[in-house]
């Protein structure tokens, strides 16, 4: 293990403690901010391996964390409530419940098993055709909970769940899934899926199989994905199919390209940098009086100023703060490594 | 009921929606064709259209001068967008140009919320245009605005027809879609085509949001979502790039879903979507480059 | 001698870091028919995409009519009365031939009656291209397509013609007849920078010639001069020329 990511390891753990104090410490609102960025920064970091490293960009991702949150939300509801929710819900679901730790686990499980039988097809698509039928994805997703009745009360609120994240259990999450993301992506998995996004040509001509290479990295993104949903269903405990739709899509991608696509701390850094701007944003946003000077309400502002960041983003430095570089700590023993700088053509 | 007059209006049913499908996909291909831009951004110039054309008749606007001015306006809009975040980024890589639209989708989406508020609003259609006709004893329903769509439809494809094949412009236009390289050595105004282009692109889709509001009669800002994915669907079908293509492919969709709509079991409607998404990947494996295009650059 | 129609001066271009022309100068007079040779890679067909502004010069200055062109667009290029028949053809391979053609008036901005009228001329001057008008350009054989672009090329009306491998990928007895056609337009007197592999071919219809390699003018001469030099320009093609340049 390389000094960096010991070094990124005991950052977490460091930060992991700390957290069981900070959540009775710290104000509600900024518990909950916290808690908020760690499940978003999960979902943010499993996009780096798809979108970032293979260059399959999918606009399909908050497909699976809608799969990941609904799955938990049903494995985690107690019997009694599953009587009331969702009468119609098939014998073999209905009689038994799952606590948090294993709905998450198993959710995260199906949600990898639905990105295997999706990407088996998608990926064998290229460019803009793979990011055109990930967001028919995210589509059929959405109608088919919204169609399911007996499964997920449709286009009805599904609450209920029980309210089981905490801010350690989140960033205990997220240190769990940077370190395995990690460690696959410094390894030869992960160079594999580099390779397929630099030059698919020479990437065959070395051996490896674009599309079961990009469909490793699919489908690990997709695990915690499912995770990252579930977390969402035990945090917020209620949650409908349209909290799972384009806006939420934008947002995720808009913290993994600002950080820089690619790389797990610049997923990191893009979600704490889009969570603080638009939290500051949100609140301009509700109105402010100066005295004199009023400026009233202006919904949807937050959204239009992080657009235009993305779009400023785009134009000035189109592989975000980090580009596919990550944050790293020099090791004296071993020579300095050098980083792979690879420049738009 | 005779097969005859159901098949009809089936045919009638397909072809509004077709229409619509193709009216939009068409400027998805032209952009695409030339740029090689997947422009998420072009769905809302369907809302752009459609508003402006409300504003413009709650403003005392007469309805027909009103949706020629919604339709300007969706035109401009889309050759300011051109201007202002795709020039900056032509030619980039696929995904900076991906993203960059789906950052003016989200920004036009919110644009739209903070002025209209997210909530659908009645779209003033003229009574007389929503009127239902009734023929052979109910068994042929349509109404006036299903008429007019198909009429505003066969115009705008036949200005279309004209322009890409008799004016400098349109041709410069074919060939810079085909190679922009070698339109740059001609001497072809190349930025001047690409404005042309959207303005072109925006100015169908504007219309083919003030009819999707006529047919469905609302307007909200996200209107244009679901209409942009069937057209991705209907460019790709087509072969994504190609004109002719596109209008076959909506025509093609629009056939499609009328059909899973009349032929299969009212259970499985709702999943109509679904259906489509499905085959359209179905479709991509197998002829990645669409029914009309044949030039291997679509795939690996 | 009179003015020179071009002249280039130290021209230094560079794709990325890769420098494919390293202060070159040339130029040409009006009615002259220069040929440009070297191996591949030599930067022949990077000097014509800087000349006709496709590609944009590091350093040193293009003029063209007593007027520097160098940071003029494409299009302005064009109209200045400069046409570039671009390396492997680049014709529009959907469009028929008959809408290639009036897309190389485009750029002036020429009249119905004065594209249509133009349009004649080269078909008079390629009869295949009449009998082939409406069908698209991409069914023609590479010959045929040659001839269309470098039509599609005069339709602008330039004053200087770039020619970038006209003989590329075209049956050898079709290359006799583009050089006879291309013979007859020297003769009515146009200006041509010619790009070509084919030494003999160029040097029979240039009047003088220069010899590109790895992005500098190595040899140059007049057409008569470099015929009888075989040798000398076998060597300044493959690098063993010392540099006496019979200028």
């Amino acid at each position: 293990m390389s000094r960096t990511q010991t070094i990124w390891i005991g950052i977490g753990v460091v930060l992991l403690a700390l957290s069981f104090f900070a959540q009775n410490l710290l104000p509600d609102y900024a518990v909950r901010v916290l808690t908020i960025t760690c499940i978003n920064a999960l979902l943010v970091a499993s996009m780096a391996p798809a979108n970032g490293m293979t260059g399959v960009f999918s606009l399909g991702h908050v497909g699976f964390v809608a799969v990941g949150a609904y799955a938990a939300g049903i494995l985690s509801l107690p019997v009694a409530t599953k009587g009331s929710m969702l009468p119609d819900l098939p014998g073999w679901l209905a009689g038994w419940y799952l606590s948090f730790l294993p709905s998450t686990l198993v959710a995260g499980c199906v949600t990898a098993a639905v990105a295997i039988v999706v990407g088996a097809p998608l990926l064998r698509l290229s460019g803009h055709f793979v990011s055109v039928a990930t967001l028919g994805f995210l589509v059929i997703v959405n109608e088919i909970v919204i169609n399911a009745d007996s499964l997920t009360r449709g286009a009805r609120t599904f609450t209920g769940v029980p309210l089981e994240t905490t801010l350690p259990w989140a960033l205990g999450w997220l240190v769990v899934g940077l370190i395995a993301l990690g460690r696959i992506a410094s390894s030869p998995t992960g160079r594999a899926w580099r390779a397929t996004r630099e030059d698919v040509v020479a990437a065959r001509a070395i051996g490896i199989e674009t599309q079961p290479t990009r469909l490793s990295a699919f489908v690990l993104g997709a695990f915690f994905a499912g995770i990252g949903g579930a977390l969402y269903a035990h945090y917020l405990g209620s949650f409908s199919p349209k909290s799972f739709l384009f806006a939420y899509t934008f947002t995720l991608i808009s913290m993994l390209v600002i950080g820089g696509m690619g790389s797990l701390s610049g997923a990191v850094l893009g979600t704490v940098v889009v969570t603080a701007l638009s939290e500051v944003l949100r609140n301009l946003e509700r109105g402010m009086d100066f005295g004199a000077l009023s400026i009233p309400p202006l919904y949807g502002a937050s959204q239009i100023a992080l657009g235009l960041l993305f779009i400023a983003i785009m134009i000035l430095r189109p592989e975000g703060l980090l580009g596919p570089r990550e944050i790293r700590f020099p090791n004296a023993r071993s020579p300095k490594e050098t980083t792979h700088d690879s420049a738009a053509p | 009921m005779s097969p005859l007059l159901y098949l009809t209006q089936q045919t009638i049913n397909a072809l509004a929606i077709g229409s619509l499908y193709a009216l939009v996909s068409i400027g998805l291909s032209l952009i695409f064709g030339i740029l090689r831009m997947a422009n998420f951004a072009h769905g809302d110039m369907m809302m752009v259209g459609a508003f402006a054309t409300l504003l413009l008749v709650h403003a005392g606007v007469p309805f027909g001068v009103a949706v020629v001015g919604g339709v300007l306006i969706g035109a401009l809009a889309g050759a300011l967008v051109e201007r202002i975040a795709y020039r900056p980024v032509r030619g980039s890589s696929d995904v900076t140009l991906l993203l960059t639209s789906l950052a003016v989708t989200y920004i036009l989406e919110n644009l739209g919320i903070l002025i209209f508020t997210s909530s659908p609003q009645n779209f003033p259609l003229p009574a007389l245009l929503d009127d239902v006709v009734s023929m052979f004893d109910g068994q042929l329903i349509f109404t006036r605005i299903n008429v007019l769509t198909l009429a505003a439809t066969g115009v705008a494809l036949l200005f279309l027809g004209w322009f890409v094949t008799r004016t400098t412009m349109g041709l410069g236009m074919r060939a810079a879609a085909e190679d922009l390289g070698a339109a740059n050595i001609v001497g072809l105004d190349v930025n001047r085509l690409i404005i042309v282009a959207f303005v072109l692109a925006s100015g169908f889709a504007g219309l083919a949001g003030v009819l999707w509001a006529a047919q469905s009669g609302v307007v909200e800002p996200a209107m244009g979502f679901t209409p942009l994915l069937k057209a991705f669907i209907a460019a790709i079908i087509g072969g994504f790039g190609s004109i002719p293509g596109a209008v076959l492919g909506g025509f093609l969709l629009g056939a499609l879903e009328t059909m899973i709509v009349a032929f299969l079991p009212s259970s499985i409607t709702p999943y109509r979507d679904a259906i489509v998404f499905a085959l359209l990947i179905a479709f991509l494996l197998f002829r990645p480059a669409g029914i009309l295009r044949v030039q291997g650059e679509a795939k690996l | 001698m009179s003015a020179p129609l071009l002249d280039v001066r130290d021209l230094e271009v560079a794709y990325g870091a890769v420098t494919a022309l390293r202060g070159v100068s040339l130029s040409i007079a009006p009615g002259e028919v220069v040929a440009l040779l070297g191996a591949n890679g030599a930067g022949k067909s990077t000097l014509l995409r800087a000349i006709s502004g496709v590609v944009r010069a590091k350093r040193g200055e293009i003029v063209f009519d007593g007027a520097p062109i160098s940071r003029l667009p494409p299009a302005q290029i064009v109209r200045t009365g400069i046409a570039h028949s671009p390396e492997g053809r680049r014709v529009f391979p959907g469009l028929t031939v008959a809408e290639n053609l009036r897309l190389g008036a485009a750029a002036r901005g020429a009249a119905k009656a004065e594209w249509l009228a133009d349009r004649e001329t080269f078909y008079d001057l390629f009869p295949v291209l009449r009998d082939r008008m409406n069908q698209t350009a991409g069914t023609l054989s590479g010959g045929e397509q040659q001839m269309l672009a470098v039509s599609r090329a005069l339709m602008a009306r330039p004053r200087l013609l770039l020619l970038d491998e006209p003989s590329l990928g075209v049956a050898p007895l079709i290359v006799r007849g583009l050089f006879k056609a291309l013979a007859s337009l020297k003769a009515k007197g146009m200006t041509m920078l010619l790009v070509e592999q084919d030494v003999r071919m160029a040097l029979s219809l240039a009047d003088r010639a220069y010899v590109l390699r790895t992005g500098s003018v190595v040899l140059s001469g007049t057409a008569a001069a470099l015929r009888a030099d075989q040798v000398g320009v076998a060597a300044a093609y493959l690098g063993t020329h010392q540099g006496t340049k019979p200028i």
